[in-house]
């Protein structure tokens, strides 16, 4: 019955859907306010019916109802509850559904938030939201519809793969979906403006919150994706240029860039034109990767269904709304509110080099990500385009941005000086530089990629205090001046020196790892002691077989020694699960502010020794704690003053009224 | 103004214009390392790629063939009719048994391949689709059963 109610729900929220989309749009154009009405309120039925839906199938994986084929599929009643709950969108169907919940809660949002906007674009932009969502609602009934049932019920589900109960991969896929389905607002947002010619500043400013806060889940995703790589497939690394792993990189370089232009179209009315056309590529890219992702098209460790007719779907659908909205986009984009002049050393001319930069990184990502893909159609050749390619190719346009940002950050607008914003950074200059050359002088091994990175980060970090210094710090200020100006200081501001910190502390730990992990192999038995780096050894203690829940596990017990003492007992084990007849690699990590060390255990060979891998990595959480510091600037600064509902209404109306 | 604006403009296309040929440079010598050819043993002994290319070998793990000494494990990467010996330093995927599809990334030189990564797969009914597809060809492929 549930199963039913699921279905029946799902079918009505796609009806709202289509209300929501044709109504108001043909209200907007014959100026019929009540029809426009409709909009928020076919909104909120379409996010309450979609949540019915979800709910459902969500209880019938709660209840293991192995009647419903999807369940059967990808559940077990002896998993764990919690693998239950996230098993609803571990799955192709389950994940659509996910993806049209979030879709429509988006468009909820919207009607719940923006009291303020005005009707017309409110109207359009909901409109233009269900559309995208009636087109979502056709893929998942026509292709992939969750509910379907199985007669006769089979006892037991099949759905055990241990390597999908983890929660870190439980918990990033909504992440991800919140970041690339939050891009879709900032699409509906440019396509309604630009159908009613009203791309302005306050425009802008409306744009800006939502991308924001899909830039934060983005981040977020990506980091959670990145740490579970890391910690579960037990192959020490944390990033494999992994088509999916792209698949979410793109959308979020996009969302960077937009976020970076739209700032300068909300506070010096350039670049709108250009801020437009990023949210539209923007989502078409979370689209690309929806695509890249569910159609299984390039091989990837993630890959899930390979099923030809489902991408061909969202090929279409990415075709339609990416290819009108350019089309929409070519003819009135002359229609946009002129947009002020800047000199070429001004903030506007930095913020538009990092959009550059963030743009071709995009594009080359992009190739390298399709290139497989164009080869086997054109030359039929079958190929994969592996880590260095990226690492070549991608490295030095994210250098060059890391290298401009402090400079750009501290430049005023309109007019600056490339001579006084140097001079201004001669101390984080000076810093970078010279930790530069500790690093290359005491560094063990020869390698460039450490001694940039770090002065890198270092610059940037430096570069953060400047700022904030130069605004809260005047020449000859008293103690309260100060306080009253540190108090004064936006939200954004802190936003902005803590998203742009954790970038610095990310490369700090991407360059570190990348150039001084270091990596041992061995045949090892237990009783036997080695040293893993300078400063470490790794004593094997004893190896024991014991049984887990649903797997047999070979647990290695090791101490990590340094100094002679034991500082840590480590347990990498290798589970076998007899259901599933698969085994999984647990890797124990002893995880450090300065290090990692990583133990991984292999199969028993027959002189009793065991494969022992262990590495040291330099900085490694470093990676995910930058993320996490960029994701919380991003949330400082989504407070920020002006993008409460009530400041911004009057705001909007002054610009209103000077623009 | 109007002149200013325009010049800026021609200004950033020159510069964006300078980004993506110096990305081009970039990804025509990223491609010089980055590209890995995929080939099945076959395609192996018809031409013997470059002892230093960087390529993929897939096909099936040959039955009986691994051999474990120390940490080095051996074994057979095996099509139709041709079988490469394959070695690899390390610990093999959690994924990886005889009479499975398997994909190596290395360097063939001396009748030997040197396997640097053994490409893992975490679902248990995943064939790599190269494989499968050459396979396919050479009517070697069984569909993976299911459970």
């Amino acid at each position: 019955m549930i199963a039913e109610i699921g279905h029946f729900a799902l079918i009505l929220a796609a009806l709202c859907a289509i209300i929501q989309c044709v109504l108001p749009a043909i209200g907007v154009w014959k100026g019929w306010s009540n029809w426009m009405q409709l909009a928020p309120f076919a909104a909120t039925m379409q996010c309450f019916l979609t949540l019915v839906s979800f709910i459902s199938l969500t209880l019938a994986f709660v209840r293991s109802d192995f009647s419903v084929s999807l369940v059967y599929q990808n559940s077990h009643s002896a998993k764990p509850m919690i693998y239950k709950l996230t098993g609803v969108w571990g799955n192709h169907e389950g994940s659509m559904l996910l993806w049209v919940l979030v879709l429509s809660l988006f468009a909820y949002f919207i009607a719940l938030f923006g009291t303020k906007l005005p009707f017309r674009l409110k109207s359009l932009t909901l409109s233009v939201q269900a559309a995208i969502s009636s087109a979502f609602f056709a893929f998942i009934l026509l292709t992939s519809n969750p509910f379907e049932r199985l007669n006769p019920a089979p006892f037991e589900g099949t759905g055990l793969n241990p390597l999908l109960q983890d929660l870190g991969l439980a918990i990033h896929p909504p992440f991800l979906y919140m970041g690339y389905v939050g891009l879709s607002v900032s699409f509906s947002f440019a396509l309604a403006a630009l159908i009613l010619k009203r791309v302005d500043a306050a425009w802008a400013r409306w744009v800006r919150p939502w991308t924001l806060a899909s830039w934060i889940f983005l981040t977020i995703g990506i980091a959670l994706g990145s740490w579970w790589a890391y910690y579960e497939l037990g192959w020490g690394g944390w990033w494999f240029w992994d088509p999916v792993e792209n698949a979410s990189f793109m959308p979020w370089l996009f969302a960077s860039a937009l976020l970076h232009s739209a700032t300068v179209a909300e506070k010096r009315e350039s670049l709108k034109n250009w801020s437009v056309l990023l949210a539209i590529l923007a989502f078409s890219f979370s689209l690309i990767g929806t695509f890249l992702v569910r159609s299984g098209i390039i091989t990837s460790v993630h890959a899930f269904a390979n099923d030809p007719d489902r991408g061909l779907f969202i090929l279409l659908i990415l075709f339609v709304f990416s290819g009108g909205a350019l089309l929409l986009y070519a003819f009135r984009g002359n229609y946009i509110t002129p947009e002020n002049a800047f000199a070429p050393i001004s903030r506007e001319t930095a913020l538009i080099a990092n959009n550059i930069l963030l743009l071709v990184s995009a594009m080359v990502v992009f190739l390298g990500t399709f290139w497989p893909l164009l080869a086997e159609l054109i030359f039929d050749r079958s190929l994969s385009v592996g880590p260095p390619f990226f690492e070549i190719a991608v490295t030095p346009f994210l250098v060059a941005l890391a290298a401009i940002l402090p400079l750009g950050a501290s430049m005023p607008w309109k007019r600056g000086s490339a001579v006084s914003a140097l001079k201004q950074m001669r101390t984080a200059l000076f810093a970078a530089l010279i930790c530069g050359l500790i690093v290359l002088y005491f560094q063990q091994v020869s390698t460039w990629i450490a001694p940039i990175g770090l002065t890198l980060s270092v610059w940037i970090i430096g570069g953060v205090f400047t700022d904030i210094r130069n605004r809260i710090f005047p020449k000859s200020a008293s103690t309260s001046v100060i306080l009253h100006r540190l108090r004064g200081l936006p939200r954004s501001e802190w936003g902005k020196s803590f998203a742009h910190s954790g970038l610095a502390i990310t490369i700090a730990g991407i360059s570190s790892i990348t150039a001084w992990e270091t990596e041992d192999i061995r045949n090892a038995t237990p009783g036997d002691q080695y040293q893993i780096s300078s400063s470490y050894s790794l004593r094997f203690d004893q190896a024991r077989n014991e049984q887990g829940p649903n797997y047999i596990s070979t647990k290695g017990e090791f101490s990590l020694i340094r100094d002679n003492a034991p500082i840590q007992k480590l347990y990498p084990e290798r589970r076998f699960y007899p259901v599933s007849s698969t085994s999984t690699t647990e890797a124990a990590i002893d995880m450090g502010f300065f290090r990692d060390i990583y133990v991984v255990i292999g199969d028993i060979h027959s002189d009793d020794s065991f494969t022992v891998k262990a590495y040291v990595k330099p900085l490694a959480n470093w990676i995910w704690l930058g993320a996490l510091v960029m994701s919380f600037g991003g949330l400082l600064s989504l407070t920020d003053r002006r993008y409460r509902i009530g400041r911004s209404h009057r705001q909007m109306a002054a610009t209103q009224l000077s623009g | 103004m109007q002149g200013l604006k325009k010049r800026r403009r021609i200004q950033i296309a020159v510069t964006a214009a300078c980004c993506f040929f110096s990305a081009a440079a970039l990804i025509g010598y990223g491609f010089r390392d980055g590209i890995e050819y995929f080939r099945l043993p076959a395609d192996v002994f018809a031409e013997n790629p470059d002892p230093e290319e960087l390529f993929r070998l897939g096909g099936l793990v040959g039955e009986g063939s691994i051999i474990q000494i120390g940490n080095q494990v051996e074994f057979n990467v095996i099509d139709e009719q041709n079988a490469i010996r394959v070695e690899f330093e390390g610990i093999l995927p959690d994924l990886f048994a005889e009479g499975q599809g398997v994909i190596v990334l290395g360097r063939y030189k001396d009748q030997l391949f040197t396997a640097v990564e053994v490409l893992a797969k975490h679902d248990e009914k995943y064939m790599p689709k190269e494989v499968a597809d050459a396979l396919k060809e050479q009517n070697l492929f069984r569909p993976p059963d299911d459970g």
